[in-house]
Order: C-alpha cells, then sequence, then structure tokens
C-alpha cells in the first residue's frame, strides 16, 4: 500500500493522477464483446475493466420469481478475485449483494417491464480489473449490453461519481482518491430523461457541496453517455455496411 | 406487490396526495411516533426498542475483542447485522440475510461509520493487535414500514446505551477489571427517508405506501447540518430538482427530531 499523499489536489488544481477537478478518466466502450449472449458490453473506464452480459428476454429460473405482470430484471454484480490489490473471495461479499440490488434498481427505471409479462432479463457484470468507481462503470456497461440484447428502453442509463478530496468537489473519483478523500457519490442518470436512477454518498458533504457533487456528476454522466450512443452507433454501423 | 387490491389502494393514496392527505391523516412531511425504550436486553451491553408507528425495531449491542483491520490499527471495529425474523412479516422468511436485510444493515452503518460517531481510538487496547469489537444487530420484529429510519434509531440508541468492559494490560497481558465504561458515543446521526409517490414526496413513509411507492431516498446527518450517508432505493427515479428537495426535506427534518430526542 502506498503511504497517504498530503494533497490529494495541488494548488494549481490538479489531482495526483494529473487530472483536473472536473475532468474525466479515459473511457472506452465496446458493445457485443461476446458472441453467446444476447448481449454485451466493455468498458475500460480509467483503470477499471468491466464486461456486463445481458441474456433474454426469456424464461424466468427459478420459476417462482416469475411475475404474472411485468417482466423480472436480475443483476449479478461480481467481482473477480484477481480485480483488486488484495485477493477478493469469488463468493458473493455483502458489498456485492448490495451493489447488484442498487444497479438492479439503477436500471429498471429504463425497462418497459409492464410490456413483458412472466419474462425475465439477466444482466451478468463482472468487474476484472477495480480501480474505484466500478458500480457507475458497470451501470454503463450494463445498459449498453440490454441495448445490445434488443430490450426496448426509454433511455440509456450513465453512471458517474464525484465527491470530494481534501476541500475540493472533484468528478470521477479513482481508487486511492475514493479510499482516502472526504466523500464518495456515485450517480446513475438517464440524460433524455433527467433522471437520478441511482444516488449513493459516503463521507462528509455540506448541502452546498452536495448540490454542486450532483450537478458534476450528472455533467460527467452527459459526457459518458455520447460514448455510449457512439459504441452502439459503431457496433451496429458496421453491420450494416456488411449487408449492403 | 402488484395485486389488484395494491392497485386500487396506489389509486387512494394518489388521489389523497393530490390533496395533501395520507392515508394515515399524517401531513406529508410529518413522521409517525417515535417511542425509544433502552437497556431492554440486560445480557447486552447495550440495547434499544423503538417504535415508529406500529413500526418495531430491537437493536442489540455485544462488545466482543477481536483483532483490528491491517489498514486501521489501532481502530476498533464495527459490524452491523440486521435480520428481517419472520415473526415481523408474512413476507419474511427465516433463511441466510437477502439483499434487503443486507442492504438495510449496510445503509444503518454507513450512517453510524461516516457520521464518525464512535470515538474508534478509545476502542484500541493494543494497537494491531487487540481492540473492542462492537456487533450491532438489528432485529425487525414488526415491520410496518420505513425499517431504514426504525432501524438506524434504534442502533444510535442502543449504541448511546451501550457499556464496554473496563481492562487493564499488565505485562502484556489482557485482565478484565470490574465495573464497565460506557461507549464512547461522540455525535449522534439521524436519518431520514423520503419516499416518491407520483411525483409527490412524502417522509416516513409506512407500509401501505411503501408497497405502492416508486422510490426512495435516505440521508443520515449529522449536528453541524452536513451530510455523511445517502442512498436511493426503489424502482423508479429521482429528477435532480426531487433530490435537492429531499435533501433540505432530511435536514429539516434532523433538526426537528434532534429537539424532539433531545439528540
Amino acid at each position: 500500500m502506498n503511504e497517504k499523499p498530503d494533497k490529494l489536489i495541488d494548488k494549481k488544481g490538479i489531482r495526483t493522477d494529473g487530472r483536473k477537478a472536473d475532468e474525466l478518466r479515459s473511457v472506452k466502450l465496446q458493445v457485443g464483446v461476446l458472441s453467446h449472449a444476447d448481449g454485451s458490453a466493455y468498458i475500460e473506464h480509467g483503470k477499471n475493466k468491466i464486461l456486463a452480459a445481458a441474456f433474454g428476454p426469456r424464461e424466468v429460473h427459478p420459476k417462482h420469481l416469475m411475475q404474472a405482470d411485468r417482466m423480472v430484471l436480475k443483476v449479478r454484480y461480481h467481482m473477480a478475485p484477481f480485480s483488486v490489490q488484495e485477493r477478493k473471495s469469488p463468493a458473493p461479499s455483502r458489498r456485492e449483494v448490495e451493489l447488484s440490488k442498487v444497479i438492479k434498481e439503477s436500471l429498471e427505471p429504463a425497462l418497459f417491464l409492464e410490456l413483458y409479462p412472466r419474462t425475465g432479463v439477466d444482466v451478468f457484470i463482472e468487474v476484472l480489473q477495480a480501480d474505484g468507481g466500478t458500480r457507475c462503470a458497470a451501470i454503463t456497461a450494463a445498459a449498453l449490453a440490454i441495448a445490445d440484447a434488443g430490450v426496448p428502453m426509454r433511455d440509456l442509463v450513465v453512471g458517474c461519481a464525484a465527491g470530494k478530496i481534501d476541500d475540493t468537489v472533484v468528478l470521477d473519483l479513482y481508487d486511492a482518491e475514493d479510499k482516502l478523500g472526504a466523500a464518495d457519490l456515485p450517480v446513475a442518470y438517464m440524460p433524455s430523461l433527467n433522471a437520478i436512477t441511482l444516488l449513493q454518498m459516503d463521507g462528509s458533504l455540506e448541502p452546498a457541496e452536495f448540490e454542486k457533487a450532483v450537478g458534476m456528476a450528472i455533467e460527467g454522466c452527459k459526457k459518458i453517455y455520447e460514448m455510449q450512443k457512439e459504441a452502439l452507433k459503431t457496433k451496429y454501423m458496421v453491420v450494416k455496411e456488411v449487408e449492403e | 406487490m402488484s395485486s389488484l387490491v395494491t392497485k386500487v389502494r396506489s389509486k387512494q393514496i394518489e388521489m389523497l396526495l393530490e390533496k395533501g392527505k395520507r392515508l394515515d391523516d399524517r401531513g406529508l412531511l410529518d413522521t409517525r411516533e417515535i417511542k425509544i425504550e433502552q437497556g431492554v436486553i440486560e445480557k447486552a451491553e447495550g440495547s434499544a426498542r423503538v417504535y415508529l408507528g406500529k413500526t418495531q425495531v430491537l437493536v442489540g449491542v455485544k462488545v466482543g475483542l477481536g483483532e483490528p483491520f491491517p489498514d486501521t490499527p489501532n481502530e476498533g471495529v464495527l459490524t452491523v447485522n440486521a435480520e428481517l425474523v419472520p415473526v415481523a412479516s408474512p413476507n419474511f422468511e427465516p433463511g441466510p440475510p437477502d439483499e434487503n436485510s443486507i442492504e438495510l444493515a449496510r445503509v444503518v452503518d454507513r450512517g453510524i461509520r461516516e457520521s464518525k460517531c464512535i470515538d474508534n481510538e478509545k476502542l484500541c487496547i493494543a494497537p494491531g493487535k487487540k481492540v473492542f469489537v462492537v456487533f450491532v444487530d438489528i432485529y425487525v420484529l414488526n415491520h410496518d414500514g420505513n425499517l431504514i429510519d426504525a432501524s438506524a434509531l434504534a442502533a444510535m440508541a442502543a449504541l448511546m446505551n451501550t457499556k464496554m468492559p473496563n481492562y487493564e494490560v499488565k505485562d502484556g497481558e489482557l485482565k478484565m477489571k470490574q465495573g464497565y465504561t460506557p461507549l464512547p458515543v461522540k455525535s449522534h446521526p439521524i436519518t431520514v427517508t423520503t419516499g416518491k409517490i407520483s411525483g409527490h414526496l412524502i417522509v416516513d413513509p409506512w407500509i401501505e405506501e411503501e408497497q405502492v411507492m416508486d422510490s426512495r431516498i435516505t440521508f443520515a446527518t449529522k449536528e453541524d447540518g452536513s451530510i455523511c450517508a445517502i442512498q436511493k432505493g426503489g424502482s423508479g427515479y429521482f429528477t435532480p430538482q426531487q433530490i435537492l428537495e429531499a435533501s433540505k426535506i432530511a435536514l429539516d427534518k434532523a433538526v426537528e427530531l434532534r429537539k424532539k430526542l433531545d439528540w
């Protein structure tokens, strides 16, 4: 483990990884990376490397979970044992159970659940490498995987965190900033509907800082949203060219 | 969840909300009556039973000895667990904790941990080797809605009531002594959950409202008016404006509750 640096952000407003306060890490998105899933996506968000696969709409397993009047979305967020510094047991931790739940609830508002009764969509998220902000990156990828599976959506869902390091509100914390910083505020957002579908926070924020951080996270989401749409177009444009 | 009865009830709740009313005659921003009993379990080092309307939560705190985490060698350890026992609701089944009880425990844990309300360094006996471990066990006895706020309240009340055994270290050996010292609790985070039903924000949703609400948002706040933990839940969404409104409601509500509880 590295020692804590004196400052996470210097006088010029530059962070320990060279970014400015409102700067995103580099984001790379790819859609349709797996041949057996109905839909899939891969995201590299900074050093986070996350794979998401979507299956369905299909029969619900186990059957008793089936709902007569709507689709059931199931989400599993899982971290690979080698994704973090200390090996993580592959058994689901309490953290992973909670994240699976909040990620599911962040995606549900985007789906027309009531139009697909007695069916299920399963989303599996595998974090291959984690570097802070995995739940947000996972949501960005999961939404693409669902879209790639051809499940109609109200909008894509984008995840991006804001937070506070030292005394500054910043965008998109990476691992060291998350651990040593003052607050982390992950947000999931549907830009076309102006709807926040996930919001969590731990740390300490004044109400004014909170307002600023929410605004900053939304701006971050809007930037990633453009990349999401681009990634979808990239896949389906290629298909079109081949057909012609 | 989505039975015909619920749908009819949902319409009724929405129509009342349009008129600024609720099924149980509360105003939109009113909390149900709160009753706290501390020290109800003699064998636990700390305990409290909280009634939030008809919701009933019992929290027992056990203090044990253990090893600190490697990254915080001179701090005690806090663990929070929640059990949704079958006596509390026909919808609770026995078995290992499900996602709902894990979320409940982790949200309460976050409120306590992030507010830094326990002076953790005072729980250290030998740095890197021995510390007090504080086990907070949430037992939901009757589920009539808003388990998060009731559990957070009960957990805090139980911690305020918790005593740690006295000890001395002689020649590197730990010896327990007679008597107890109160757990060093420095501050009191207050947790307020707001539900959203067809665009209306309501404080302290009870079970009938929970069954029809789109989503909820929970804020834990400290004495100085800062926010220390947030959790959105449920399958719906909030607009940014609604989020800010809910945060203001939670902060105002916390001030009111602090006065009422003298925390």
